[in-house]
């Protein structure tokens, strides 16, 4: 009895301290947020500001927007010169989706055979995927242009497609390892004990867990895919060139002149739905699914 | 002991690749076989490559052939904004010997390389194209050992551009410029400034210096000739107007929109630009020069300096199999009438030395007078198949001489021994 | 206790020579690797095919093709010709800096050419790779703790971390490059005049800020992941036990994010050593920015035999240097992952 009294008063003490503590640490939480947002958000901002200038006002450096103009938005959308930027964002939410999607089931693929199962020859393969990510990508664009000329497919969709899930594939099937690695797999097996088929113990115990890492794993994948260029200003045509290639395709009405202000607006426009994306899946998925594990 | 076993895969791949047979190989070497296997009277549709059309040119002249030629209809194909990816897209399709890349426009630099690739068409014998009526330094950068490789398309050249108000006379030698120096610092601006960055705007001025001086880069042989006295006079001159402030010290940073910028906030009294400054310094709303702007040629020696010529050309690939076509493409390129059409909607340089008289062309843009004296004393870029190497070689020296961190000599012969290296092949 | 929920750290293999496989419990060990074997064999198949078809092949063609030479002039037509076999010295050309003499034979690298600009190009890739992951890391540890933390506009502090990273590297670097102007908003901000992409420390340092604002979210983000993997009564326990929160983040957030944070840091690291796109757009690789990758691109426009060489040497150095990380660094992803069939102890 004495012990229980003892604990509680020691316990009361804690939680006073721990309450002031708390309050402290939610004052440097925000605190924090606030360096991050502003770290984060300010050379963005930037680019908005510019977006939203005049072009012959470009180097204006006043801090908030001056000389507002919707033209450059309207410059990057315009077809007229041969700007392809609307079919070039379709272009790469096609691609980015695909490549996310094929990833994600081969990685998980992958993953689960390297965390879960023994076999000969793991390491050989561990390596031979990690190996994939060493060699200076701008030196495969050559011998994977002429194996694709080859084979027809240069401007082709598979031709944007196939390299990107290969870049992304060594990260993602160590990621997924390393997540599942940590997964409990208890509770697998007391489901399979449950009644489940293996296959089904994956899909309803284990998915959900592994939720958060899929989800990283899936943004990772898409944001890499969305951002590649070098292979796919080679490999791509007028048809199905993402949107990273049309961006550079953007001049000004000079022959030398750089026309920032349009590249900043496309910056933008390719940046919000991204943003909007995050925002909508975080709420859907990871707040939804791991409530009860997320601190 | 834990040894990392999964790494040796990649370890054994590479191991492996050694024994296998080689595949890659050189380059092109010369085509034979009769003229219908070359394509020489092939008729039918062909592609025209170029970088991003800027001003909307291109695709009303391709609407026009093609409603003229409806059996032999022209495709445009748009590269990227930037050269060194338009080089890039056009190797990259050379080697893989691509039939659609049919006409190319190329950069003036890349003729050379191109050319002793075996990738372009000579334009001799039955594709022969009249040049009589263009200005000679536009042929010249067209052609590669005395042979022509493409057609000069349009044609660009500095301009130096300078403050009316500040300035009583233009000046016509780099010596009279230094000296109006002292007007800028009564004015707390900039004297003078051209485009320092290490990139290729770097290889422009510096070679634009030396020429100017009397120098040149490469002989008439094309072997680097950088050991001289007018060459050392050339770089010196902006070394050590860098040096003594004459060029400020931000110019470092300047490729040609950092040194617009500067000239258009009125913080510079002299600048060395391509023609584009004129419209948007005259145009745009922040410009404080839209009054005030002055345009005369480079300063030279004991006068005009020699510009370094920019501008492209349409060369013809040796893959097409409708040269023919291909051909009077190329005269329609550079005929009277697209040539103006050119000038009047792209603001292109014509390449015609009769267009810069046209009085209707001189009321649109003013500079064509002040730029033709510039394209005829112009000298073109260093012409060579080795051109990448080249530039590489003036930038890097040059970049540590106008910053002082290497002597003018050093750096000239640092110069002459990399062009040397990079010419004596492996 | 018997069944440990969360992750158990694993011990990789004793020095000793313990076995590394471990089967499940209660199934003959031969049998059951022979049948995992077969299911693991088709789970990789599709990952094995995707990277042999994009990267291996274009590996190994341009490995053969380094030991070719780049077509030569021929001095009498004006015309290119193909090298022939070069045996070893488009590598000689990297390693030792011996270029092509004009009478024949080899001489030094003069300084202009590419080949004297490798080790240090190989210098500023590793000072780009130590101070960048670095910065990286640590900056997205710390992002990666607060967003973990529960508070107002916990989501909206996410999403924005992800701003720099969604922004494509081509507007990115056009974006810094526009900042680092000299008349640009960094220096009016700041009062100051830094010629930014003018001398060797600015212009590192211009490329240092570019990239971490950019990749710190893919730390941050990676590490995040593993945060939310820790049950939230691990720390509850701790906190009832007293720990403060140093304790706490030593002996249970980094061991139990280490295998998470370990794969993030690798693929950085493996990143970082091919930058390409931030120096070559913000400084074309002036004083000491140029990186292995954009010598790559240069090499490959004077011909592409000697780059695939550089490419080679590339390879191996990184090879080499994910060799070093796996064996004494600890990132021992793989070894822990073979141990960790089961939460076993």
């Amino acid at each position: 009895m004495t012990a229980a009294t003892e604990l509680r008063a020691k316990q009361d003490q804690g939680r006073k301290a721990a309450q002031n503590r708390e309050k402290w640490a939610s004052v440097r939480t925000y605190v924090s947020a606030a360096v991050i947002l502003v770290w984060c958000l300010a050379p963005a901002y930037w680019m908005v500001v510019t977006a939203f200038r005049d072009v012959g006002y470009t180097y204006d450096t006043s801090l908030l927007p001056t000389h507002v103009t919707l033209d450059n938005f309207i410059t990057a959308f315009d077809t007229s010169f041969g700007n392809r930027f609307g079919q070039a964002l379709l272009n790469s939410v096609f691609i980015g989706v695909t490549v996310t999607l094929i990833s994600l089931v081969l990685g998980v693929f992958a993953a689960y055979a390297l965390a879960r199962l023994n076999f000969r020859f793991k390491y050989l393969v561990l390596g031979f995927i990690l190996g994939a990510s060493m060699f200076p990508g701008v030196a495969l664009i050559t011998p994977l242009f002429q194996l694709f000329t080859n084979i027809g497919w240069i401007g082709t969709y598979q031709a944007l497609i196939i390299p990107n899930i290969s870049f992304v594939l060594p990260l993602t099937v160590y990621t997924m390892t390393s997540f599942f690695r940590e997964m409990p797999w208890e509770l697998e097996e007391a489901a399979r004990v449950d009644g489940c088929t293996q296959g089904q113990a994956f899909r309803k115990v284990i998915m959900p867990l592994a939720a958060p890492a899929i989800f990283t794993t899936a943004i990772l994948a898409f944001i890499s895919s969305w951002n590649e260029f070098l292979i796919a200003s080679q490999l791509s045509n007028d048809a199905t060139q993402p949107v990273t290639v049309a961006i550079a395709n953007f001049a000004g009405a000079q022959p030398q002149q750089i026309p920032y202000t349009a590249i900043m607006a496309a910056g933008t426009i390719v940046t919000i739905p991204l943003v909007i994306l995050v925002l909508v899946f975080q709420r859907k998925i990871v707040a939804g699914l791991t409530a009860g594990a997320v601190k | 002991m834990k040894t990392p076993k999964f790494l040796l895969p990649v370890a054994t791949a590479g191991v492996l690749a050694l024994t296998l047979s080689a595949c890659g190989g050189g380059g092109g070497g010369t085509t034979a076989g009769s003229d219908a296997e070359q394509g020489l009277d092939g008729r039918g549709p062909i592609t025209y490559v170029q970088g991003k059309d800027n001003s909307n040119v291109v695709r009303p002249l391709i609407e026009k052939w093609n409603a003229a030629h409806p059996d032999e209809k022209v495709t445009f194909k748009e590269q990227t904004d930037q050269a060194d990816q338009q080089h890039d897209d056009l190797v990259q399709n050379f080697q893989a010997k691509n039939a659609n890349y049919d006409v190319v426009s190329v950069d003036v630099v890349w003729t050379a390389e191109f050319a002793a690739k075996g990738w372009l068409q000579p334009l001799k014998d039955k594709m022969a194209l009249d040049t009589s009526a263009m200005l000679k330094p536009t042929v010249e950068s067209a052609s590669y050992k005395g042979t022509l490789y493409a057609a000069p398309q349009n044609s660009d050249g500095g301009i130096l551009y300078y403050r009316k108000d500040l300035v009583p006379t233009a000046p016509k030698t780099w010596d009279e410029m230094m000296g109006m120096c002292t007007i800028a610092e009564e004015n707390g601006i900039g004297c003078f400034a051209g485009q320092y960055a290490k990139y290729e705007g770097l290889t422009v001025n510096t070679s634009e210096a030396i020429n100017s001086a009397g120098g040149a880069v490469l002989d008439a042989e094309g072997k680097p000739n950088l050991n001289t006295p007018e060459a050392k006079e050339g770089l010196e001159n902006l070394a050590s107007a860098y040096a003594d402030g004459s060029i400020p010290k931000e110019a470092i940073t300047f490729q040609e929109e950092q040194g617009r910028q500067a000239f258009q906030d009125g913080k510079l009294l002299f600048h060395r630009n391509w023609p584009y400054v004129y419209n948007l310094a005259v145009t745009e709303g922040s410009s404080k020069v839209k009054d005030v702007l002055g345009m005369t040629a480079l300063p030279g020696k004991d006068g005009p300096g020699a510009s370094t010529l920019g501008g492209h050309s349409a060369g013809m690939s040796v893959y097409s199999k409708n040269k023919a076509t291909a051909l009077d493409f190329l005269k329609f390129l550079t005929s009277e009438e697209t040539q103006k059409f050119y000038a009047t909607q792209g603001s292109l340089a014509p390449v015609l030395g009769a267009l810069y008289d046209d009085q209707e062309l001189v009321t649109k843009l003013p500079y064509l007078p002040v730029l033709k004296t510039s394209i005829e004393n112009a000298e073109p870029r260093p012409v060579t198949p080795f051109y990448p190497a080249v530039t590489k070689a003036i930038q890097e020296n040059a970049y540590s001489a106008i910053k002082g961190e290497k002597s003018v000599d050093a750096a000239l012969s640092d110069m002459q021994k990399s062009i040397e290296s990079a010419s004596a092949g492996q | 206790m018997a069944t440990e929920l969360g992750p158990t750290p694993v011990k990789g293999p004793a020095s000793g020579g313990t076995p590394i496989h471990h089967g499940p419990k209660g199934v003959g060990e031969d049998n059951a690797i022979a049948s995992q074997g077969k299911w693991a064999s088709w789970l990789l198949a599709p990952t094995i095919v995707a990277l042999a078809i994009v990267i291996v092949y274009p590996i190994i063609s341009a490995i053969v093709m380094s030991f070719q030479k780049d077509a030569g002039l021929d001095p009498v037509t004006g015309l290119f010709t193909a090298g022939g076999p070069a045996g070893f010295s488009n590598y000689t050309n990297w390693l030792f800096q011996q270029c092509a003499a004009p009478g024949g034979g080899t001489v030094a690298c003069p300084p202009g050419t590419l080949g004297s600009q490798f080790w240090s190009a190989t210098g500023t890739t590793f000072y780009f790779t130590i101070v960048t992951v670095t910065l990286e890391t640590v900056l997205g540890f710390w992002m990666a703790i607060i967003m973990a933390r529960t508070f107002r506009g916990r989501s909206l502090v996410r999403a924005a971390v992800l701003v720099p990273w969604a922004i494509p590297t081509a507007v990115t670097a056009q974006l810094w490059l526009f900042i680092f102007a000299f008349e640009g908003i960094g220096n009016k901000l700041f009062n100051t005049t830094i010629l930014w992409t003018g001398s060797e420390i600015p212009a590192r340092w211009a490329v240092i800020i570019a990239d971490t604002w950019k990749t710190t979210p893919f730390m941050a983000l990676l590490i995040l992941a593993g945060l939310q993997m820790i049950p939230a009564e691990v720390y509850e326990a701790a906190k009832v036990d007293g720990a403060t929160a140093w304790q706490r983040f030593r002996m249970i957030t980094l061991p139990l994010v280490k295998p998470a944070l370990m794969v993030a840091i690798l693929f950085r690291t493996l990143d970082a050593l091919r930058m390409f796109d931030l120096p070559y757009i913000l400084t074309e690789g002036s004083n000491n920015t140029t990186t292995l990758s954009i010598l790559v691109v240069n090499q490959i426009r004077q011909g592409f035999n000697s780059a695939a060489a550089l490419s080679t040497i590339t390879f191996i150095i990184i090879f080499i240097v994910a060799f070093i990380f796996v064996r004494f660094l600890g990132a021992n992803v793989v070894e822990q992952q073979t141990g960790a069939g089961k939460g076993k102890k």
